[in-house]
């Protein structure tokens, strides 16, 4: 692979763009950080990097889509994938009109609630990792969070995640964006399913909110 | 323009008298309700509290050599906190504002950690990061309030960092000399065990590790000085790692610690190295302020009262769970 161009410098990982195999592809490299110890800090890299592969793949299998994995090398916690060509959805959804807006978080709500309805969560989904594709198709990325769990208690964190991304950039159409996207995670999930996930959320927010009895209980 | 502040929102009773100008801080007295075991116990401190407050609010205004009558405002954390601690407070500021006919002001706890430390350091515009006893919190500023970026879903770290010492047997007393027992015990230890890193998104979680630390404590099979030491890798670590995440997405240029949490060193070294990594300029509050403390209050207070915000005394209600992002700050813009 030659002529690598970092397109993105993210928290964890640098990005570069490139070509692999005859494709357009992003290079995906997690690197060390020097605040963290040695062994904790391979483990992490090591760990998400395996994660996001495993769970990418797993995830087009059940329709979701994502930017396909090409090549993964675990020991330098480097994923290469194919290149996306568009915008995030948290740059999209302000310059669109309702209409638009209203079709992408509903299909986003599809994605989602297929993820979940197979267990799988994706531990950091915000409108900063999901991108609007310039041929229209949406694409959910960045899994070196996620998980397979069963637990409603991830399930909601995933809600409570996107609901917090919506509040704190999208704070003016919060209340309407959320409205869409469960009206596509409703057609996937079962209602009782759904009501156990969106009462866990309820008891999430609570309890982020320096709650007394948290403390109390303790002693 | 003169506020003086009272603080009472968990274990601190604190009064602060503070002025618009250089050197600010005109007094700053406080007691400290200690338990006889265990965590806090709301209902006793409020008790110290209410035997102790005029004798502190009367030092504090004898340090500043005024009187109530001298000041322009009176400001009061409202919250949040524990409620029988917050009436207590509450209850004198709403006395003193009406008796000596002053605007009331109120304040949130949180967003007065912020300021204070923001006076301090002289920052305009950090990404928070706010570790005490009872929260654990990412912020920034955009669009009138300081906005939540992250946060811990289940127990604080200074919680977390208290019950896990408290439980190994090595506490209480958490702090000696400046230091935290498990800053102490982990300086002992080297030996990194693999226990849950919890990152959600920007939100940490502290509540599987503290499960998973005491199993490993209670199989006999580890150094507690090792376990020390992978407790507080991964609890640091963690909420580093959150902070730089702030940084990436919210591009903030400068780095602001405060709550008491921030007072350990080698968390501060921690943050010194990420400031480095993304260029930013990091401030870390001064252990005296980045505690509780009746300053903080009145200083937020004056930046308020100069933007008009004020309560009727009898409207002057305790929220025990008052979020910061419900908080418009006018002064920021
Ligand atoms: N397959 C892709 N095609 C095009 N652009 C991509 C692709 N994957 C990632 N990017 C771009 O790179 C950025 C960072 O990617 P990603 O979120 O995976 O990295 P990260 O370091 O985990 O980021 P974060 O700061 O969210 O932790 C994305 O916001 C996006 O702009
Ligand atoms: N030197 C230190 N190193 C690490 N932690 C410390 C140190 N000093 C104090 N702490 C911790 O800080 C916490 C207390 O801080 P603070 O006074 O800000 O908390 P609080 O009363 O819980 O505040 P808040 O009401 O803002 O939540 C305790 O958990 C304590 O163990």
């Amino acid at each position: 692979m030659d002529e690598l161009v970092l397109i993105a410098s993210g928290a964890e990982a640098n990005l570069y763009r490139g070509r692999f195999l005859g494709y357009d592809v992003v290079v995906k490299h997690r690197v060390s950080k020097p605040y963290r110890d040695v062994k904790l800090d391979l483990m992490i890299r090591r760990d998400r990097t395996l994660t996001e592969a495993k769970i990418m793949l797993l995830a087009m299998s059940l329709g979701v889509r994502v930017p396909t994995v090409l090549y993964v090398d675990l020991e330098n916690s480097i994923i290469v994938m194919e290149y996306v060509e568009g915008v995030l959805l948290r740059d999209y959804i302000g310059l669109v009109d309702e209409g638009v807006r209203r079709a992408y978080l509903e299909l986003l709500g599809v994605y989602v609630g297929k993820l979940h309805k197979n267990d799988i969560t994706h531990g950091d989904l915000t409108t900063s990792n999901v991108i609007v594709s310039s041929n229209g198709s949406l694409y959910i990325i960045d899994f070196g969070l996620s998980k397979i769990s069963n637990d409603v208690e991830d399930k909601a964190v995933d809600i409570h995640l996107l609901m917090r991304s919506f509040e704190s950039i999208h704070y003016n159409m919060s209340k309407e964006l959320l409205t869409y996207f469960l009206r596509g995670y409703r057609s996937v999930l079962s209602p009782n399913e759904v009501n156990d996930i969106l009462n866990t959320v309820k008891e999430i927010r609570l309890r982020g909110r320096y709650v007394e009895e948290r403390r109390v209980r303790k002693s | 323009m003169i506020v003086l502040g009272i603080e009472s929102t968990a274990h601190t009773f604190g009064v602060g008298v503070v002025e618009d100008r250089p050197p600010y801080i005109l007094a700053d007295k406080r007691v400290n309700y200690v338990p006889s075991r265990g965590g806090i116990h709301p209902r006793e401190a409020a008790l110290y509290f209410m035997d102790n407050a005029v004798k502190v609010l009367r030092e504090a205004l004898s340090e500043a050599k005024l009187s109530v009558k001298d000041v322009d405002g009176i400001a009061v954390a409202l919250g949040p906190g524990l409620g029988p601690c917050l009436r207590v407070g509450a209850t004198i500021a709403r006395a003193l504002a009406t008796y000596f006919r002053k605007p009331l002001v109120p304040v949130n706890h949180a967003v007065a950690h912020i300021e204070i430390g923001k006076l301090l350091t002289g920052f305009k515009d950090p990404l928070i990061v706010y570790l005490s006893g009872g929260n654990t919190m990412i912020l920034a500023f955009s669009d009138g309030r300081y906005r939540v970026f992250g946060e811990t879903l289940d127990i604080a770290l200074g919680n977390f960092m208290d019950t896990f010492v408290r439980e190994v047997g090595i506490a209480p007393p958490y702090v000696v000399n400046g230091v935290h027992k498990l800053d102490m015990c982990a300086d002992e230890g080297k030996n990194f065990i693999n226990l849950p890193y919890v990152v959600k998104g920007q939100d940490v979680s502290f509540s599987g590790l503290l499960t998973a630390a005491l199993k490993l404590f209670r199989s006999g099979v580890y150094d507690l000085r090792d376990i020390c030491y992978s407790v507080r890798e991964v609890a640091y670590t963690s909420i580093v790692e959150v902070s730089e995440r702030g940084l990436a997405h919210t591009k903030k240029k400068e780095l602001l610690i405060v709550g008491g949490v921030a007072a350990s060193k080698v968390l501060r070294t921690k943050f010194e190295v990420l400031s480095m990594l993304r260029g930013v300029r990091l401030g870390v509050v001064e252990p005296k302020y980045a505690v509780d403390n009746g300053v903080m209050i009145a200083w937020t207070g004056l930046l308020a009262l100069k933007h008009g915000v004020s309560v009727e005394p009898e409207r002057a209600y305790v929220r025990q769970r008052w979020r910061p992002d419900s908080v418009d700050i006018p002064w920021m813009s």
